[in-house]
């Protein structure tokens, strides 16, 4: 139920994302999710595919430094309090959140929200239990 | 005033048969004493009676930085530790520092040399001098501070940092001389105007200057900021710390090499061959008379060139110009000697981290900056900023712990840094020196 995700690091220099993207494109690649966290002086952009391996390697070829990362991809219905309900489960279980990011579905009824752990097994295991929806690899890079 | 009228203004004709004297002694004595040296005089044939004239000094081999590393610490000290009564020491290109040893009779003569580079300078024992040299290993906080005392002047030993105390005190104790880099010079001279103190509420009137490589612009900055005549010092702590060359406050133009303990020469920087008086070349010193310590031929890898021509304040020891440049990648930030290599130790000490870098200096407001650009493989690589963080400032520290230096690090893209013909430039130097 892990999901890969292929992060960047990014300088802050213009150009860098739109380099980032037409590569991807070129290659046709479709980006499912995107997140980019940043500081003054460098970003990672974080990015799930539909296909991390060929990213990865046109993305290296390029010269940029690539790392692949499991996270996991939920499902919370798309209404107040869904996101809420969740937390709340992992707060119980005592997982460590190190970041996350949200992204919706076309149908708009739910909302995939994305965990990066610090302990995945510990956190599938928790979600799992408390019967919250874990999307597979397939489901995500399909979407 | 000159401080030892005798020799400073001693006729060449009799300063060279002292310098050759002196030089024949010191060879024989570093002979007898140190097998580093033997060794290598015996490599190429040469023996002290073969010094008959001070031109058969290019007869001996020449010694650097990387000799005293092969001996550290104490491998080409002529006397037994118990002799020693003093250890200083610098920073080295591979993290190992650069060891000099005193002994009593060293100790007395530093404090005359410096004596001498304090009176060229115009102090006298009426003077206040607040000596913002650091205490410590380096030599220029006690090398100036023996020196001060023996002029008789009444001596602050302030060191160096917390600038506004600093000021504070320059003013309650109406000091009327200041010893310092050059940029701390100017450092303070901000923090006065920041504090609202004025060159009128302080007494200085002179200031003696070195440690760094400083620009005659610099010079008129100092000169303005702070009122005070500023004065240009040479030294090095393989020599003897400050005290090797003073300019005297009647002209502010070439210093004076303390000719009668330190043999000059100028050679090629590329064919290590003698340059006639007057050409520009690598600065080399013999010292003829130091006790625990003493180096024949050590290449400064400073860039000067010898002056000739007699001076108005009557002193007759050639001058050597304003040291322009270096022959290896040496930095001086903040009075410190940093090597790329030491900079690079670092790195490769770090797990994952490449030897990609590139090292920027510059000098903002008037304190010389230092940023490292690291590449960032995937080796150390992380999604998450705060692993990345703790990388950058892992660098940070270590590069602090190991030169004393701070420095600023900036994580890069891969082969972001320029590379000409193949080969990373390392250093980037954007001061106006």
């Amino acid at each position: 139920m892990k999901v890969e995700q292929i992060a960047i690091f990014l300088e802050n220099k213009s150009g860098r994302l739109a380099e980032i993207t037409a590569i991807l494109a070129q290659k046709g690649i479709n980006i499912r999710a995107m997140s980019l966290a940043d500081t003054a002086d460098f970003g990672i952009l974080r990015l799930i595919v539909n296909d991390t391996e060929s990213a990865c390697q046109a993305l290296r070829n390029k010269g940029f430094t690539v790392g692949k990362t499991d996270v996991v991809v939920i499902e919370v219905s798309d209404k107040p309090g869904g996101l809420a309900s969740v937390l709340e489960k992992i707060r119980e279980g005592g997982l460590n959140i190190e970041y996350m990011y949200a992204f919706t579905q076309k149908s708009g009824e739910t909302g995939l929200i994305i965990f990066r752990f610090d302990d995945i097994d510990a956190a599938l295991k928790t979600l799992k239990n408390a019967r919250v929806r874990i999307l597979s690899g397939e489901e995500v890079y399909a979407i | 005033m000159i401080w030892d009228e005798e020799h400073e203004t001693m006729p060449r004709e009799a300063l060279e048969p002292l310098q050759l004297r002196r030089l024949q002694d010191q060879v024989a004595r570093i002979y007898a004493t140190v097998p580093y040296y033997r060794a290598k005089m015996d490599e190429v044939n040469v023996s002290p009676g073969d010094i008959k004239t001070l031109a058969d000094i290019n007869k001996l081999p020449f010694t650097t930085k990387e000799d005293l590393r092969k001996n550290y610490p104490f491998g080409l000290f002529t006397v037994p530790l118990e002799r020693v009564v003093r250890i200083h020491a610098s920073s080295g290109t591979t993290g190992k520092p650069t060891v000099v040893g005193y002994t009593k009779r060293d100790i007395t003569l530093w404090a005359n040399l410096m004596s001498r580079t304090l009176a060229a300078a115009g102090a006298t024992s009426k003077d206040v001098i607040h000596n913002s040299y650091g205490y410590g290993l380096f030599t220029g906080g006690m090398g100036a501070h023996y020196g001060a005392e023996n002029l008789g002047a009444t001596v602050v030993p302030a060191s160096g940092g917390n600038s506004k105390r600093q000021i504070t005190i320059m003013r309650d104790f109406q000091a009327t001389v200041l010893l310092s880099t050059p940029s701390y010079a100017l450092n303070l001279a901000d923090t006065m105007a920041d504090m609202g103190v004025t060159p009128s509420d302080l007494a200085l009137r002179v200031g003696v200057f070195g440690a760094e490589p400083w620009s005659e612009s610099m010079r008129e900055e100092i000169e303005k900021k702070l009122s005070i005549k500023a004065i240009d010092i040479y030294g090095l702590s393989e020599i003897i710390g400050p005290g090797v060359a003073a300019e005297c406050h009647e002209r502010q133009s070439g210093l004076h090499i303390m000719e009668d303990h330190f043999l000059p020469e100028i050679v090629d920087p590329e064919t290590f061959d003698p340059l006639p008086l007057g050409a520009k070349g690598e600065l080399v010193f013999t010292t003829l008379t130091k006790e625990a310590f003493p180096v024949i031929r050590y290449r400064t890898k400073d860039f000067s060139r010898l002056l000739t021509d007699p001076c108005i304040c009557g002193r007759t020891f050639y001058r050597m110009e304003k040291v322009t440049g270096r022959s290896d990648d040496m930095l001086i930030i903040r009075g410190v000697n940093v090597f790329p290599s030491q900079i690079e130790h670092v790195l490769v000490s770090i797990e994952g981290v490449e030897p990609h870098y590139q090292i920027i200096v510059d000098r903002k407001g008037n304190m010389d900056t230092m940023e490292v650009h690291v590449e960032v493989s995937e080796a150390v690589f992380s999604d998450e900023i705060k692993k990345l963080e703790a990388l950058s400032k892992k660098i940070q520290y270590d590069i602090k712990d190991l030169l004393g230096v701070s420095c600023q690090i900036k994580l890069v893209e891969p082969k972001s840094i320029q590379r000409s013909e193949g080969k990373a430039q390392r250093v980037i130097d954007k001061r106006k020196i």
